[in-house]
């Protein structure tokens, strides 16, 4: 099998490589998602507990 | 009281969670990725090509993985709904809440891959048959989930809430899996999940069941993510979250 003939998978390419593809991305964006969410909440956290420190 | 039973009490408190789950997540990745090659590679490059439907068959080692996981993650969503409502676990309540993006994510990828699948094989990208209805009842299911969710307020009231539609909802699942036998449709059978032998073979099989495995276990990290996530929300006020933001 040549790397041509594996990227045209006898003509059903398209298919194949856009459902493997439309996968990945959102596999990998939901995995990116909760990480991004996790380190946004830790900094807005820690940035009220300095404003409360000042504060007292 | 059993190391076992002390241990999953231990799980119960969030910062132990927190820490434990923290060191448990790079190996589940690693573990998964390799999964993840190693079935892809079995599946796109070893698996030879079906015999009718040729290479487009191999749509297979993401679709069935998907649609799996969208039952799987459902019922682990009631479930854990359900011990949250009788016993009053908070991990519990969390596991059901944080489950539902997940859920509808495979959810909406098995129809998405099946409409994909479905245009060259069956010559149309949709067909209104029972088992893509209520998959697409499924999809459904898990954003009226996560709506009630957000429109609650109080979040142990909320969660409360969500458990009772997630069993409700709990009736489309058998529906989902018997569709393909009690109606007729396009989809074709099950060739896996039934009593007798596969009808696939081995080479086309062991590919998809480590396809499986690897999904599941990518269920089990984002769950993970997003359980964190949660409890550092929940908890934002509470003396172990301050000490892991203070630098």
């Amino acid at each position: 099998m040549t790397f041509s003939e594996f990227i045209n998978m006898s003509g059903y390419g398209h298919y194949v490589w856009s459902s493997f593809g439309i996968t990945l991305v959102l596999l990998v964006w939901q995995v990116i998602q909760p990480i991004n969410e996790l380190n946004e909440l830790k900094r807005k956290i820690s940035q009220s507990n300095l404003r409360n420190t000042k504060r007292r | 009281m059993n190391p076992v039973m002390k241990w999953i009490h231990l799980l119960g408190s969030p910062p132990y969670f927190y820490r434990f789950s923290g060191k448990l997540l790079p190996w589940l990745s690693v573990l998964c990725i390799i999964l993840f090659v190693w079935g892809l590679y079995g599946g796109l490059v070893q698996a030879p090509a079906d015999y009718q439907q040729s290479d487009a068959f191999r749509i297979i080692y993401v679709h069935v993985p998907s649609a799996w996981m969208s039952l799987f993650v459902y019922v682990t969503m009631a479930v854990a709904g359900a011990i949250g409502i009788i016993w009053h676990v908070k991990m519990a309540e969390i596991v059901c809440v944080t489950s539902a993006p997940i859920g509808a994510v495979f959810t909406f990828l098995a129809l998405l891959t099946g409409s994909i699948w479905g245009k060259p094989m069956w010559g149309t990208w949709w067909v209104w048959d029972a088992r893509l209805t209520s998959e697409l009842i499924l999809l459904f299911l898990y954003f009226g989930v996560m709506a009630l969710y957000r429109a609650i307020e109080d979040k142990r009231m909320a969660a409360r809430a969500v458990a009772i539609l997630a069993l409700v909802g709990l009736v489309n699942i058998p529906i989902i899996h018997y569709s393909v036998e009690w109606w007729s449709t396009l989809h074709q059978g099950p060739t896996v999940t039934k009593f007798d032998k596969p009808s696939m073979d081995a080479s086309m099989l062991i590919p998809l069941l480590v396809m499986a495995l690897a999904f599941q276990l990518y269920y089990c990290i984002v769950l993970l993510l997003r359980m964190r996530t949660e409890l550092v929300n929940r908890e934002r006020n509470s003396k172990w979250v301050n000490d892991l933001v203070s630098p």
